[in-house]
């Protein structure tokens, strides 16, 4: 019993790694939760996108900002933004199919992106922090910010909760109930686009999607009621976070992968007993 | 909770119009519709009144749910307007629309409860949480269509016609006037076809008005008071016996229908049914 403990306190000694604990179960909480819409909307690529297309945001801020996480956070949010609304409505053009334009788009983006890191002199450390983030960098003002933004999305989830739900299960209903739908299928947009920038130091700019859709998945799975997705959603992200740092940590491992992985295996564990004879 | 009551005025009250007295529950008037050139509706004119139960045939393509999401304010006609009591459909809470079965994500996470209560949003207003009078509302919204046991089930375990029914009921709970349904009978077995036809029966003496999109050429001549008869055009509309005649009938189907003679009586045979349209 004592050797347990000593395996689950002997981390906390270090700062570095409490801070990574609390910013992991926040932001994969918080993906956790925008997560349900963006499974039950069937939004996934969408969210792959967008979290791709804010590198070249990012890129500039790093190259513009010096370094500085202030400036790397508001480029990104910015980037974030605009690139939400411009799939948006890029979706509502009927020329080509959707997936077909953002497809175009996000893999530009991307390049962009890459191309703008690689004029700076510690571009493949650099690089591979924005794709696959740095959880255990995490510092109190990014802390700060996390929680800040955390609220503000959470909020705003519970307060037009009855909006989100009548938009994404009947967009028809919502326009005879006379609800500005526009209005809020954008708003939804926006607060994807936020958790994207505020989780991406957890796992970078590659894995965002899994955050976003994994533990919504599973929960997708385990329930019928929408708050209660909502719930499970979340308290699968947080579990994921803190097995997947715990794991990092002994196991040497990056830890935003890490943290997926465990996900991911949640994920299969629960629709392989799903499946199982019923 | 002044504050709130503001917000909600604020919010609420541009979306509801008046109804003007005097005015057809529903006047249709020169609609046209255009998709990218195609012309999917043309110069449809006609009015309906209160409690009336109106059936909209035609065969695959005339335009039967066009219409009626025109109607519903959720598609904007290329030419022509919309009134419902003196008003466009876009100011009116009004009015259900009740989608086809398959245009529904039956896996979504929602109980038969939860499906009804979306019909309450739109009186809430923002940041508004259900009250007790809309709990009631949705009470009594399904006692009414006989789904009080299933309240709480999920909605991917319904059967067709319950489906039907819960739309129906959150149609209720919407405190529709005017009821819109593309197909709902569609895929039931007769008992369930005939389970939804005694709720619109009981709808008619509350005085909801329904128009219904249906295939069934049987059912709309014996359950209808009118019939629409559409193919892109309205090709005629009245009493069942006045709508239903070889000639009408030939013009709105073409080749798809073949007209038997038995004894004096006209049997129509082969619509070539039944989704989309």
């Amino acid at each position: 019993m004592g050797e347990v403990w000593r395996l689950l306190l002997d981390p906390l000694q270090h700062t570095f790694m409490v801070r990574g604990l609390i910013a992991a179960v926040m932001a994969g909480g918080l993906c956790a939760l925008v997560g349900t819409y963006v499974v039950l909307r069937g939004m996934a690529f969408f969210g792959d996108a967008l979290a791709h297309s804010i590198l070249p945001g990012l890129a500039l801020g790093y190259l513009l900002g010096g370094g500085s996480r202030d400036a790397l956070f508001w480029w990104g949010l910015g980037t974030a933004i605009l690139a939400a609304l411009g799939i948006g409505a890029l979706s509502r053009g009927q020329q080509l199919k959707e997936d077909t334009a953002i497809g175009v788009l996000f893999a530009g983006a991307m390049a962009l992106g890459v191309v703008l890191i690689s004029t700076s002199r510690s571009y493949a450390v650099d690089l591979t922090h924005l794709l696959f983030g740095d959880v255990l960098g995490v510092g109190d003002q990014d802390l700060l910010r996390l929680t800040i933004f955390a609220g503000i999305v959470a909020a705003a989830v519970v307060f037009f909760y009855k909006e989100f739900l009548v938009i994404s299960f009947d967009p028809v209903l919502a326009i005879t109930l006379r609800l500005p739908t526009r209005l809020f299928e954008n708003l939804l947009r926006i607060l994807i686009a936020i958790t994207v920038v505020v989780a991406l130091q957890t796992v970078g700019v590659a894995l965002m999607v899994a955050m976003l859709v994994t533990p919504a998945a599973t929960a997708y799975l385990l329930t019928h009621r929408l708050p209660a997705m909502m719930a499970l959603s979340v308290l699968l992200a947080a579990l994921s976070a803190v097995v997947g740092l715990y794991a990092s940590y002994y196991a040497g491992v990056a830890s935003g992968a890490a943290i997926v992985l465990i996900a991911t295996v949640l994920f299969l564990i629960v629709r392989w007993i799903r499946k199982a004879p019923s | 909770m002044a504050l709130m009551n503001w917000w909600r005025m604020v919010t609420l009250r541009e979306r509801e119009a008046r109804h003007a007295p005097g005015e057809p529950l529903l006047e249709v008037s020169r609609v046209s519709m255009h998709y990218n050139g195609v012309l999917a509706l043309e110069e449809i004119s006609f009015t309906v009144e209160p409690g009336e139960r109106i059936a909209i045939v035609g065969p695959n393509g005339a335009g039967k749910s066009t219409l009626l999401k025109i109607i519903a304010g959720v598609l904007t006609p290329t030419a022509g307007s919309v009134r419902v009591y003196g008003h466009g459909p876009q100011g009116h809470l009004c009015i259900a629309y009740i989608p086809q079965r398959n245009q529904v994500d039956w896996n979504f996470p929602l109980t038969v409860a939860d499906v009804v209560m979306m019909g309450r949003v739109g009186k809430m207003g923002l940041l508004r949480h259900p009250g007790a009078r809309d709990w009631e509302v949705v009470r009594r919204a399904l006692e009414q269509v006989g789904l009080t046991d299933l309240a709480h089930r999920p909605i991917r375990a319904l059967s067709g016609g319950q489906q039907q029914r819960m739309f129906i009921a959150r149609a209720l709970a919407q405190e529709a006037e005017l009821l819109l349904m593309d197909e709902p009978f569609t895929g039931l077995d007769l008992p369930a076809q005939e389970g939804i036809l005694e709720i619109l029966e009981r709808l008619r003496q509350q005085g909801v008005t329904v128009l219904v999109a249906t295939h069934d050429l049987d059912q709309a001549a014996a359950y209808f008071d009118r019939v629409l008869l559409l193919n892109r055009r309205l090709i005629a509309f009245g009493s069942p016996e006045e709508v239903f005649t070889p000639e009408a009938l030939r013009a709105a189907y073409g080749g798809h229908l073949r007209l038997v003679s038995i004894g004096g009586e006209l049997i129509a045979v082969g619509d070539t049914c039944c989704e989309g349209g």
